[in-house]
């Protein structure tokens, strides 16, 4: 019962952070540009860690995740401003449509591999964007007015939520059918593996998350449009997951924290903003080409524990 | 004991105007060991990825057991109890030794995903059964030292012997081994055969073997079917392959007359 201990000291660590941060906001020590950038951070990790299951676990190379999360974030905004239902139903109906979407994606795009794959979730993708864009219920493209009603609380354990599930589900029979499907696909279907199914499931817990984390982001910002939710913002989720290392649940929360720290500071400075974040991406690839931590955890790092458990 | 266990009629596959393998006929008793041997570029290992579902056959039938395979998915036709290794060695290589197997023995365990992300009872005991069955693979083997070892860091020989042990992880009835020996050397190749006639024996397997070294083949094997240019030509015991003129021809070519 190591592993266990080792689970619930991480939960005992996460559950002081998230105390501490949560003090420090309602005393007013943190003010309201950081605790802005620390819910977005929370939304950054939850977009980064749903698709590492996809592409870092299953190995399937999806590009299209920002439109989950536009999905995600609409659809709550629909409960929550039309329907006047409370947030917590809303973020559970984003992550079930978010879901479903996924399965709609996943059937019929799973049968590709590699480049293709990647081009149909796009394309996927830039629908759902301009589907939403020519809706009049939703506002079309001059966006929709949300309330705030995000707080720390929802979006730090939207994101534990999010960790524990997707480092658990790896972490059994399950998972490891997964690694198998990226590790060789061939290999794996030849081992008993009913690989097209994994693989839908993989998709469709990566597209509830990243729901989920639409609608803690739509909830946060007052004020939604279809922009925000282009091929540019799937990328930025690609970089956390390629910049973490492939295969490192770890490594992508970190590449979240620290890209999305990075790119809040250089906010004050627009024109120089992108050439930086460029230039910070170019040097981690030169000198770590396979990602910050590579396919390692931050837990392998202690040996606390016999595997380590989850991070956070 | 002679139940017939896999029965392969006029087996054939066609890439587009090329006849790959055509007109085979295998007939696998229960407990038998069985080699397919051949030139390279006969037909042999296609002839085994169609009877894994890889490619579907373009005419013929595979019946299993009484069940007709034809057109089922590879992990499928796994499940229904067959089980292969791969020519070129396809292990899941960021995984350790025993996960490498424990992917094998999926269907084991039946804790679904909720189980699996709410860590409820069934996931600890299911994964436990799953961790020990594939350890009695490996002692098997001799690979249990190694089993937190990623594959990839195995030496080409361990490698080999983990994808048998992987394949019999499966719970096959009929085992295909795509050229076991491959790159042994003669020390490694004898011990392999001792381990294929024991696991033989131990699980009741039935095995068909592609093989090129001809000590293996020749040693093990109780029935040997040749192919060439996508056809069988012949189909005897060891004694009566050597003596085949035609499999002579197609090793060694046509006697030249003047």
């Amino acid at each position: 019962m190591k592993k266990s201990k080792a689970f619930w000291a991480y939960v005992a660590i996460a559950i002081i952070v998230y105390a501490v941060v949560q003090f420090s906001m309602s005393s007013g020590m943190i003010g309201s540009y950081y605790s802005n950038m620390l819910i977005i951070m929370c939304v950054n990790v939850m977009l980064a860690v749903s698709l590492h299951l996809i592409i870092g676990i299953t190995g399937q190379f999806s590009i299209g995740h920002a439109g989950f999360m536009a999905v995600g974030a609409y659809m709550s905004a629909i409960v929550t401003m039309k329907f006047d239902l409370p947030f917590i139903v809303a973020i559970v109906a984003a992550g079930c449509v978010a879901l479903l979407a996924g399965l709609l994606i996943g059937i019929p795009t799973l049968r590709l591999r590699g480049d293709y794959l990647a081009i149909a979730t796009l394309g996927f993708a830039e629908i759902i964007r301009i589907v939403i864009l020519n809706v009049d219920y939703v506002g079309g493209a001059a966006g929709m007015t949300v309330s705030r009603q995000t707080t720390w609380t929802y979006a730090f354990f939207a994101m534990l939520i999010t960790i524990i599930v997707i480092a658990n589900y790896t972490k059994s029979r399950h998972g490891r059918a997964c690694i198998a499907i990226r590790e060789d696909e061939i290999a794996a279907d030849a081992m008993g593996i009913n690989t097209t199914y994994y693989k839908v499931v993989a998709f469709a817990i990566g597209a509830f998350f990243a729901g989920v984390a639409g609608a803690i982001f739509s909830h946060q910002l007052f004020f939604i449009q279809p922009t925000s939710f282009g091929f540019l913002k799937s990328f930025d989720i690609l970089i956390y997951v390629v910049l973490g290392g492939l295969g490192s649940l770890s490594g992508s929360v970190l590449a979240a924290v620290l890209l999305t720290i990075v790119s809040t500071y250089l906010a004050e400075f627009p024109e120089t903003r992108m050439i930086i974040y460029s230039l910070v991406l170019i040097l981690v690839m030169l000198y770590r080409p396979t990602g910050l931590l590579g396919t390692k955890e931050i837990t392998d790092f202690f040996k606390f524990g016999k595997k380590g458990g989850k991070n956070v | 004991m002679t139940n017939l266990l896999l029965n392969v009629a006029h087996l054939g596959i066609q890439f587009g105007g090329l006849k790959a393998v055509q007109n085979v006929d295998i007939q696998l008793y229960d407990g038998e060991l069985i080699g397919l041997i051949g030139p390279n570029g006969a037909g042999k290992t296609t002839t085994f990825n169609m009877l894994t579902g890889v490619y579907a056959p373009t005419e013929g039938t595979i019946t299993f057991q009484g069940k007709t395979l034809n057109g089922l998915d590879p992990y499928k036709v796994t499940q229904s109890g067959i089980s292969r290794t791969f020519q070129n060695i396809r292990l899941f290589k960021e995984l350790t030794v025993l996960e490498n197997v424990e992917v094998a023995n999926h269907s084991l365990a039946t804790h679904g995903i909720f189980a699996s992300i709410l860590r409820l009872p069934s996931f600890f005991t299911g994964e436990k059964k799953m961790e020990q069955q594939s350890l009695a693979f490996l002692k098997i083997f001799g690979l249990d030292v190694y089993k937190d070892e990623l594959a990839k860091n195995l030496p080409y020989g361990m490698q080999r012997r983990l994808e048998i042990a992987r394949a019999l992880a499966a719970n096959p009835k009929l085992l295909l081994l795509d050229e076991p020996a491959a790159g042994m050397n003669p020390q490694e190749t004898h011990e392999l055969m001792e381990l294929i006639a024991f696991i033989r024996k131990e699980f009741n397997l039935t095995i068909l073997l592609i093989e090129h070294d001809m000590s293996l083949v020749m040693g093990i094997c109780e029935r040997i079917y040749v192919l060439d240019h996508g056809q069988l030509i012949a189909n005897g015991t060891p004694e009566e392959i050597r003596q085949n003129p035609k499999v002579i021809e197609a090793y060694l070519g046509e006697e030249v007359v003047d």
